[in-house]
């Protein structure tokens, strides 16, 4: 289905009005790659994404397979699934939506229809409705469910979980695990412990340079399972509010909990807990077999 | 032996080898393959949809549609004394009334949605899909076409059905000029409103451009301001240059033409006009030219579109 991918960034750089925003940046991402793109606002992600998928010209050489992607839009952009930071505010609806990107993309929109309804979202249902109408996880799971029905050998993801729910986000785990084999994938976050467990390579961007590059240990599978079991020392009802967005329940007194978290969010979940550490009483966490 | 130093010093350029050269070397424009018209097409059909979920699409049909029912109702007939008996002055003051609000509208709605989706981010996220530039491009100028041109002509339509029923006499040549005439303004000030999109990125500033050029063209109809420059002394060829370069000029004269042949109501300036090119010369240029301009900003605004940042 997919070929191997080769990316190749040479000292690309970009400047707006006076302000270099990438300055010299020479990487490169091949097949089976999970880079995660790290930095704080304005570090130059969304600019360097920009500059791969040929929207913005640029100082050095990007390319993808050999082929830049300005001079070769359509070949190299059929091998690239991409979801965006901030959703556009279209006005088209949703079917509209997954049928024009299925037509570009020489894909089947059932295919996205069917990963939307992986995620939880009934996107048949919700056809009709403007997409600029929708809440901010509908939008997100639509924004996947098309970069994840199609034929792509590089996932381009700009904090791709950021709106979903626990629920939703495993499922989003489980999907990239069944291409990490076989795609690269790129993945930016304003923080490393959203995506830490997601990858297999972190590079942190400051003021348009790489200041690190380095991999990192890839022992979470990213389609496992914990179980978890929270002992508190009383009932709470804030956290009881928390860890039910995760699907967690209690014992009738209110001061156990258990539910399941999915491995790629284990430091995620442990920072949600951080805040409640003065009621823990008990932490259990253990990888389902 | 002149000959042989020409080519030694032709060779010390290092000029390309013409005779050797393909499409590629020379950049010609290609014609779009099926997969580029398939994008075309979606894209097309992308803003169409767009444009009729919009409310200005409702107002700019509503006001068209309505400009021909309120001629009806205000009686605008041929004759005082004969009652309704034919179409000409209804279209002749439609199209008039047609060339005031027509070119705002193309232009503040064309540099609203394009420059207002590359500003919102729309641009960033469906140019990273594999749609050709082209193709997005002249797919969004082909649809934003059909949705300004349509009802225009269909309300003029109307009015035609309307007099046939009546068992009015219908001027046809009249009708097809005028449909030729507002194919030729709507493709015209669309092909200037993607222009300015691309020059100008900011929607607040490309609509305050759009109706400052308006106005100007606005302002060089009035044959007062025409004669001032007279006056002023510029040259009557000038003045005549810039009434045949302004298109909304050249509509109105045009529409004026189909009229009254003989341009009496435009005074001596009729006579050069008729002069110069004749009535069908004339016809002729008011039909192509603002097409060939429109065209031609379009044009220019495609290259440098794909010339510089998208979103």
């Amino acid at each position: 289905m997919t070929n191997p991918i080769s990316i190749q960034f040479d000292k690309v750089s970009k400047t707006f009005r006076g302000n270099k925003v990438l300055d010299d940046i020479s990487l490169g991402i091949q097949q089976g790659d999970r880079v995660a793109f790290v930095g704080s606002n304005g570090a130059g992600k969304t600019t360097l994404f920009r500059c791969l998928l040929g929207e913005y010209l640029h100082g050095g050489t990007v390319s993808v397979n050999g082929k830049a992607p300005r001079n070769h839009r359509q070949e190299v952009l059929k091998q690239i699934g991409f979801v965006p930071q901030l959703p556009p505010p279209l006005k088209m609806p949703v079917g509209q939506l997954i049928q024009f990107a299925a037509g570009v993309c020489d894909s089947d929109a059932g295919r996205m229809f069917a990963v939307a309804t992986q995620l939880g979202l009934d996107a048949h249902a919700i056809r009709r409705q403007p997409f600029v109408k929708l809440s901010g996880g509908q939008k997100q799971k639509l924004l996947i469910s098309i970069a994840l029905g199609r034929d792509a050998d590089l996932l381009v993801l700009d904090e791709p979980a950021a709106n979903l729910d626990p629920a939703a986000r495993h499922i989003f785990f489980q999907l990239l695990a069944q291409k990490q084999r076989e795609v690269a994938m790129i993945i930016s976050s304003h923080r490393l412990d959203e995506v830490a467990a997601l990858v297999n390579r972190v590079v942190e961007l400051d003021q348009g340079r790489i200041v690190l590059d380095d991999h990192v240990a890839d022992q979470v599978a990213m389609d496992s399972l914990l179980d978890c079991r929270i002992t508190l020392s009383s009932a709470n009802s804030a956290f009881a509010e928390t860890v039910r967005e995760w699907g967690f329940q209690s014992t009738p007194a209110g001061n156990v909990w258990e539910g399941k978290v999915a491995g790629p969010d284990r430091l995620r979940f442990l920072g949600v807990l951080s805040r409640y550490a003065g009621l823990l009483k008990g932490i259990s966490m253990e990888e389902k077999k | 032996m002149k000959a042989l130093k020409a080519l030694k010093a032709l060779k010390a350029l290092n000029l390309p080898n013409f005779a050797m050269m393909t499409n590629k070397h020379l950049r010609l424009p290609k014609w779009p393959d099926s997969g580029q018209l398939h994008h075309l097409r979606l894209t097309a059909m992308a803003d169409i949809n767009e444009s009729l979920r919009s409310r200005w699409f409702i107002v700019y049909s509503l006001i068209f549609g309505g400009i021909v029912v309120a001629l009806f109702m205000t009686g605008l007939t041929e004759s005082r004394v004969m009652g309704f008996t034919g179409l000409s002055r209804l279209l002749v003051t439609y199209l008039q009334i047609t060339m005031a609000i027509l070119p705002i509208f193309v232009l503040l709605t064309t540099v609203r949605s394009v420059a207002g989706d590359r500003e919102a981010g729309i641009f960033e996220y469906l140019l990273s899909l594999p749609v050709s530039l082209s193709a997005w491009y002249w797919g969004k100028m082909a649809g934003r076409f059909l949705v300004v041109f349509l009802p225009v002509v269909l309300a003029m339509l109307v009015a035609v059905v309307w007099a046939a029923l009546k068992g009015a006499d219908i001027p046809w040549t009249q009708v097809l000029f005028y449909t030729g005439f507002l194919l030729s303004l709507a493709w015209c000030f669309l092909g200037i409103g993607m222009l300015i999109s691309t020059l100008v990125r900011a929607a607040d500033v490309a609509q305050g451009v759009a109706f400052i050029l308006w106005l100007v063209l606005l302002l060089f109809l009035d044959l007062i301001l025409l004669g001032a420059l007279v006056n002023g002394g510029m040259e009557p060829d000038n003045v005549i240059a810039i009434a045949l370069a302004n298109p909304l000029q050249v509509f109105r004269t045009a529409s004026m033409m189909l009229f009254d042949p003989q341009l009496v109501m435009l005074g001596p300036s009729a006579y050069l006009i008729l002069d110069i090119f004749g009535n069908t010369a004339y016809l002729l240029w008011a039909l192509f030219y603002p097409i060939a301009l429109g065209m031609g900003c379009a044009g220019l605004g495609y290259w440098l579109f794909q010339r510089g940042d998208l979103p």
